[in-house]
């Protein structure tokens, strides 16, 4: 193994100039193809090709793929670009893809969801967005303003709320409510941390001075475990009322939040989480509106919730996770499948909170099929037809 | 070690392994790059490092990663009981503080943990960093400096720099996102579940009493189970354990004993919700495909 390492280590990268130039364009389609491929991994792959028998495919593909890959996703794919370019066989798809570098992992979602890409934002909502720092003294006071003159606006539910600038008002208070839970939550975490340890390390090496008295303690603090809030959000036909609110709700909620997740369901499950990266709300919550308005049909919140389960749940749920779901119930689907789902959900997660718009209405029951089923699930049915009823929930969120 | 010399030492030590992990296995030493191995949970990632260490004939170095684990955990740890104690010991001989000091910072009290003990090692050891995803972010960050450097700077005592570089498996299970950096600095193999062929050979080559046609009539049926909608699905490991255990029951033929198959099921479903959906009419029908 040790001659070996050093022949291989020693090769410097002189295989011939030909094969250099089509190993170089080969990498550049990988990483045209979103594979991770640096300049260490160019040469290491040359020092592979100038020291292995790459004569044989085979060897060549095995040698590049284990150097190339950084994930399943590139594991899957790697064959059939190789075969694309080393073997000439199904050309076309790669060079297609090729031609598009990929901007940041979020712009590559968005385009395998279908939705249109490029820049969806206007510039007049440029501007107006920049004005609302996060920081902004101006703004801070605006937060005061807002929650006294907006009392009225509080309490319209989201249906009722027709023109433009009203929508904007609405967005405004749905960002600073989810900025007031983010401090709500990030308060307690403060409290825990109030408990401390004794660092040994510490305390012993101060100690020596004193003859081994240790008086002045070393204290360490506790680790800092904020709590993960998943989003599931309806954006089918009976909600679509509500959706454009709630997307600007997510996109405040994540953008305040360490560890927040957002998926979108329709008749099918969406991770829309790298497409509200984008800092500029306006633009994000248009993206996502497009992502949204895509499908048709009925809502199948059971069969996205097994997808959520089956796809997501084992890397975004976790003990500390709150998952929140908001929707009508009406699904289309069988009952049988969402309590399924929750129940599974349910062990996973450490507190399911179910937001439902039409618990504002008046006589309105929970009598969807749907909803019945996912009761028993639920550690938290609450409304959410106006910034009130969201409101109220912060004092849930901060006993979780 | 030769490439091809590589994959018959694995198949020696009882690992069965398919030319791209061979592959994988001889670039890691020779471009001295750690392996990220990923892949649902069992399907023999964790053998991977064993079988490694087990050709080389070094030692095996495990470090089990947790949410919380830390640099103290990970690296080096000082002994305080002891340190504590020849504080006291020296108490009345009039040593200057900075003379205790020295001693008690020495090697002598220095408790290895599994980074350090691996570059410490004189030839080469196979260091498995197991789950890697269950660490967190921080962690993944300061592994990944002592990855690139392989020295550990330990305020009392100095820098150590590595004797030996090891050979760094790294294995993931998904649960989290593991950042780009780490896994650039990798080489990567996805490991899947073994396709028939290959579990024959895995069980021919863990279970040397097994007859052939059983072991062929196991990896049919396994396959077939992996394919239902279940919870848990078996993996390698769990096929060992029920192919030792029909050999146990002196099990010649699955379709002969139906009922010592579903009694038997319990070595490959770990859930009640499996166990209920391979009722005893549907491990008949796979039964069926199979024979």
């Amino acid at each position: 193994m040790e001659a070996e390492a050093l022949d291989l280590k020693e090769v410097t990268p002189v295989a011939g100039a030909q094969l250099r130039q089509r190993m170089a364009a080969f990498l550049k389609i990988l990483r045209d193809n979103g594979f991770l491929v640096g300049l260490e991994e160019t040469q290491d792959c040359m020092r592979f090709a100038a020291a292995a028998d790459i004569g044989r495919p085979a060897v060549l593909r095995g040698g590049l793929r284990s150097i190339a890959c950084t994930r399943q996703a590139d594991w899957e794919r790697f064959d059939e670009i190789f075969d694309a370019y080393w073997l000439k066989r199904g050309i076309k798809g790669v060079l297609r893809v090729a031609g598009t570098p990929p901007k940041g992992r979020g712009a590559r979602k968005l385009s395998e969801a279908g939705a249109p890409g490029g820049s969806l934002g206007t510039p007049d909502q440029t501007s107006r967005e920049g004005d609302e720092g996060i920081g902004n003294p101006a703004d801070r006071q605006g937060r005061r303003e807002g929650a006294s003159a907006s009392d009225s606006l509080a309490e319209a539910d989201f249906r009722h709320l027709m023109t433009a600038d009203e929508l904007e008002r609405v967005h405004e208070l749905a960002d600073r409510l989810a900025r007031r839970m983010r401090h709500r939550l990030s308060r307690r975490e403060r409290q825990r941390r109030r408990g401390r340890r004794l660092d040994l390390r510490r305390t012993i090496h101060r100690s020596i001075g004193r003859g081994g008295l240790p008086i002045d303690l070393a204290w360490r603090k506790r680790r800092h475990k904020p709590l993960r809030l998943v989003v599931v959000l309806d954006a089918s036909g009976s909600m679509s009322q509500y959706s454009t609110f709630f997307l600007r709700f997510i996109h405040g909620v994540l953008d305040r939040f360490s560890e927040a997740e957002a998926f979108v369901f329709h008749t099918r499950l969406i991770h829309v989480s790298p497409a509200l990266k984008e800092r500029n709300a306006a633009k994000a919550v248009e993206r996502l509106s497009l992502i949204a308005q895509g499908w048709s049909g009925g809502t199948k919140i059971g069969e996205s919730l097994a997808a959520f389960n089956r796809h997501h749940a084992a890397r975004v749920v976790h003990g500390r996770t709150v998952v929140m779901i908001v929707s009508d119930g009406y699904d289309t689907g069988t009952p049988d499948i969402l309590g399924r789902e929750m129940a599974a959900l349910r062990r996973r997660s450490k507190r399911i909170v179910w937001l439902n718009p039409m618990i504002g209405w008046e006589g309105y029951e929970p009598t969807a099929g749907g909803m019945q089923a996912a009761l028993p699930h639920v550690d938290l049915f609450a409304p959410a037809h106006n910034l009130k009823s969201l409101e109220a929930l912060a004092p849930f969120l901060e006993q979780v | 070690m030769e490439r091809n010399q590589l994959s018959d030492s694995l198949a020696e030590v009882g690992y069965v392994a398919d030319s791209q992990l061979a592959m994988a296995l001889w670039l890691m030493g020779s471009l001295e790059r750690p392996l990220l191995l990923e892949g649902a949970a069992g399907v023999g990632k964790t053998e991977v490092a064993k079988a490694l260490a087990q050709i080389h004939g070094t030692r095996l170095i495990r470090l089990q990663c947790y949410e919380g684990l830390d640099a103290n955990a990970a690296i080096y740890e000082w002994n305080y009981q002891r340190q504590l104690l020849a504080i006291k010991a020296r108490e009345g001989r009039g040593e200057s503080a900075e003379a205790v000091e020295k001693h008690i910072f020495s090697e002598e009290f220095l408790l290895e943990r599994p980074l350090l003990a691996a570059i410490r090692e004189e030839k080469p050891a196979v260091l498995l960093i197991d789950e890697i995803d269950r660490a967190d972010e921080e962690f993944e960050a300061f592994l990944l400096e002592i990855l690139s450097d392989y020295q550990i700077s330990i305020p009392e005592l100095g820098t150590v720099t590595a004797r030996s570089i090891p050979l760094v498996v790294l294995t993931s299970n998904g649960t989290r996102e593991l950042s780009d950096a780490l896994r650039r600095r990798c080489l990567y193999h996805f490991v899947d579940y073994p396709g028939e062929d290959k579990e024959v050979r895995i069980l021919t080559a863990r279970l040397p009493q097994i007859d052939v046609n059983l072991a062929q009539q196991i990896a049919a049926f396994v396959a077939k189970v992996r394919k239902e909608d279940l919870r848990k699905v078996p993996g390698v490991a769990e096929t060992l354990d029920w192919a030792a255990a029909l050999v146990g029951l002196d099990v010649r033929d699955l379709a002969a004993e139906p009922e010592v198959v579903q009694d038997t099921l319990l070595c490959l479903l770990k859930t009640q919700e499996d166990r209920l959906a391979l009722a005893p009419e549907v491990t008949q029908r796979l039964l069926g495909k199979v024979a």
